[in-house]
């Protein structure tokens, strides 16, 4: 198996989530809380403090009737490369709790290492990254329902979304199993892939072409990753953390919103930098 | 912190960071040695009893 | 009832006093412990941090103290490593304040922190590159300089020093104390760089990120830099409020002035350094990641433009144009005003450094979030303080901390 492994390309997961499909209804929400044993309390309506590993949020165009237009945006976790895995929030984890696999380009999350300093957080721009204030409590019964290949976590931990990465070593042992080292596109596939309704949400290997993700992506692998696509476009691009959830927008205003221009700025120039 | 830490590296990050930590805490723990080894030599020769 | 254990020739208030004023600073210090209790016990869902606001009051606490403490080892570099033989006359004093202050930043980490008991792996599992890594390593090896710094000092109470092994460790400590004072000022240069490099390699972050000299951005260099002129600062201040309570002139006039003096040049060129600072990160990082300057001080109901008025201005060029003035030294008044404000400014750029970091939004479609903490996280913080107060108190009372007392208060 381990000459099996050495062979191996190096992967890197990503996502595509079209705009222009989403529908706001939040089965991805659902399907990421059940999949991945996400904590929950009674009232969840303090979205400050309450975990979701995949958040959908509203974005509005800022215009009155005719001309008001809305979005809704999925959020999971970016799985940032930065610059060679200097991804924000790994370099900051203290504990090496975090950490960037080049295998797979997926950034892991050590509940039983993390000992809560939270720096993590205050360094993801993307609010990605959630902390567990309470232990978690299971309403009777709903312990039957838990996922078995999921850790549920314990107070005082930070928590993430992992990419449903035990999905992802699921498949590698049935591979390995059958004698693969390498994994089919549809063999992967995140549970909130599976739910949109909408086939919104698009989920694969960035380096590999044949790949659905990297057909509608198009990233420069070799410039950090920028969308070749050019109504693709990435949340904070300008920061560099290199996040690997593209988003498709036929809309210039969606596009916009993903990141931070100056007024005077020439937008499409600096976009397609 | 040490060599047998799973996680442990031998590259230059770990060789300055763990350098500056080893080598402040080798004077820190001499420098203590030296001042109660001293004192106890002292004390047993009679040096520092009922001065003022 | 005490005057076996009160230092020769200096004279003290009753036992009585004493303890009842030790009574009522005793009885905050059980009021912080009953809400570290509650926090340790039930989580930290007992403060008002939230999934935005990862790091609130006790961080800014954190970084607030070692900055206020940074008079010890900035004054045990000039004492000890300079030169500075005055400075001998206050050096206990500020051994102490930094003792404090260090003991309370590591205390206020252990309750902040989620899992307290893993708080172990931040050393055992060590990751290099984090700036909290090089904090913490830094932060308790510098603790352990200051406890060695002040075991001496308690060694020479009246009492304690007559017994013989006493005696002669605090003096052998003291030979060779300056090796030991170059270790700390080893040690302080990195946690302070550290401290402030924690917002500084927040990439994610434009109102934290700085560009910088290898691994260190900018703030590393300021913060060390601010702590050394600000330090010294709260070490007077501490000395000032000390004889205004107790009535007495403890420090000859001389010292503090050598002392403002120098902090006056160290304010003087941060202050420049930090507007350089602002101005590059103003003008040059953040325009390239698509933010104003404004942006950051608008659209929100606290942070405006006024907090770097405040902390460049009022509590930076004016306190060191007084501190650099030798009419201000002399003169008492405006030396307080001066300190106070240094302090002041000092803890407003703590302040921003972690709570505005936090509090502005990255994202386009997200809003300011403010904060207002926990009567837990205000409790937690005071008990800090209340345990200072005490440890003054007592060292004060029993410990020949003030060299020229004696001869001051004939």
């Amino acid at each position: 198996m381990k000459e099996e492994g050495k062979h191996k390309k190096a992967k890197k997961y990503g996502m595509v989530i079209n705009l222009d499909e989403c529908t706001g209804c939040g089965a991805c929400m659902v399907a990421c809380m059940a999949e991945n044993n996400v904590p929950f309390r009674e009232d969840e309506s303090n979205k400050l403090d309450s975990i979701a590993w995949m958040r959908v949020y509203k974005l509005t165009n800022g215009k009155s009737y005719p001309d008001a237009d809305i979005c809704y945006l999925p959020r999971p976790c970016m799985h940032c490369e930065g610059d060679h895995g200097h991804s924000p929030c790994v370099s900051v984890c203290p504990a090496t709790a975090t950490d960037y696999s080049h295998e797979t380009g997926i950034v892991s999350q050590i509940y039983t290492r993390c000992f809560g300093c939270r720096y993590c957080m205050g360094a993801c721009p993307y609010h990605a990254r959630y902390f567990n204030w309470w232990d978690p409590v299971w309403p009777e019964g709903t312990t039957k329902y838990l996922n078995p290949n999921v850790s549920p976590r314990m107070r005082g931990v930070v928590e993430k979304c992992s990419f449903c990465f035990h999905r992802y070593q699921l498949a590698m042992d049935k591979a390995y199993f059958e004698g693969r080292a390498e994994l089919e596109e549809d063999e992967y596939q995140t549970s909130c892939t599976q739910a949109c309704p909408a086939g919104a949400i698009t989920f694969g290997d960035l380096n590999n072409p044949e790949h659905k993700v990297y057909q509608l992506a198009k990233p420069d692998n070799k410039h950090g990753g920028r969308p070749g696509n050019p109504n693709v476009f990435r949340l904070l691009e300008r920061l560099g953390t290199n996040p690997k959830v593209y988003y498709i927008s036929s809309r210039e205003w969606v596009r916009r919103a993903g990141d931070n221009y100056l007024d005077n700025e020439d937008f499409a120039k600096n976009y397609r930098r | 912190m040490f060599p047998f830490s799973f996680e442990w590296i031998w590259d230059v990050g770990h060789m300055v960071f763990m350098g500056g930590l080893w080598y402040a805490l080798t004077i820190l723990g001499l420098g203590m040695t030296y001042c109660i080894l001293k004192s106890v030599i002292d004390t047993i020769q009679g040096k520092g009893g009922h001065q003022h | 009832m005490d005057s076996a254990l009160i230092p020769e020739g200096v004279k003290r208030c009753s036992f009585g006093k004493f303890a009842i004023g030790i009574i009522i600073v005793g009885g905050v210090l059980l009021w912080g412990v009953y809400a570290m209790l509650l926090i340790w016990l039930k989580g930290l869902n007992q403060t008002n941090m939230n999934d935005f606001y990862g790091f609130a009051l006790w961080i800014w606490a954190d970084l607030g103290v070692i900055a206020l403490g940074g008079g010890a080892f900035f004054t045990g570099f000039l004492r000890y490593i300079v030169g500075k033989d005055e400075l001998k006359n206050i050096i206990n004093y500020a051994v102490l304040i930094g003792f404090i202050c260090y003991s309370s930043a590591l205390l206020i980490l252990a309750i902040d922190i989620g899992q307290p008991l893993r708080g172990w792996f931040i050393f055992w599992h060590a990751n290099v590159h984090s700036m909290l890594t090089e904090v913490a390593f830094c932060l308790s090896c510098y603790f352990a300089v200051l406890t060695i710094e002040y075991i001496p000092l308690i060694l020479e109470n009246r009492q304690l020093n007559k017994v013989p092994f006493f005696h002669n460790l605090a003096h052998n400590m003291h030979e060779v104390m300056a090796i030991f004072a170059a270790t700390g000022a080893f040690l302080s240069f990195f946690h302070q760089g550290s401290l402030g490099g924690v917002a500084g390699v927040l990439f994610g972050r434009p109102f934290a990120v700085r560009e910088g000299i290898f691994i260190w951005p900018w703030t590393f260099f300021l913060f060390t830099w601010s702590a050394a002129a600000y330090g010294p600062c709260f070490t007077l201040f501490v000395t000032r409020l000390t004889e205004k309570i107790t009535g007495k002139k403890l420090v000859k006039q001389n010292v503090i002035e050598l002392l403002a003096k120098i902090s006056g040049w160290t304010m003087g060129t941060y202050i420049i350094a930090k507007i350089i600072d602002t101005w590059y990160w103003a003008s040059v990082t953040a325009p390239a990641l698509g933010l104003n300057l404004i942006d950051f001080y608008s659209n929100n109901p606290f942070y405006g433009i006024w907090i770097l008025v405040a902390e460049i201005v009022v509590c930076g060029i004016i306190p060191s144009a007084i501190l650099l003035s030798p009419k201000g030294r002399s003169n008492s008044t405006l030396l307080f005003t001066a300190l106070s404000l240094a302090c002041i400014g000092v803890l407003i750029n703590r302040w921003v450094m972690v709570l505005q970091v936090m509090a502005a939004p990255v994202m386009t479609f997200e809003n300011w979030v403010m904060y207002i903490p926990s009567w837990q996280e205000v409790a937690t913080t005071i008990l800090p303080m209340a345990y200072g107060v005490i440890l003054v108190m007592i060292s004060f009372r029993y410990l020949p901390i003030f060299p020229q007392e004696r001869e001051l208060n004939p």
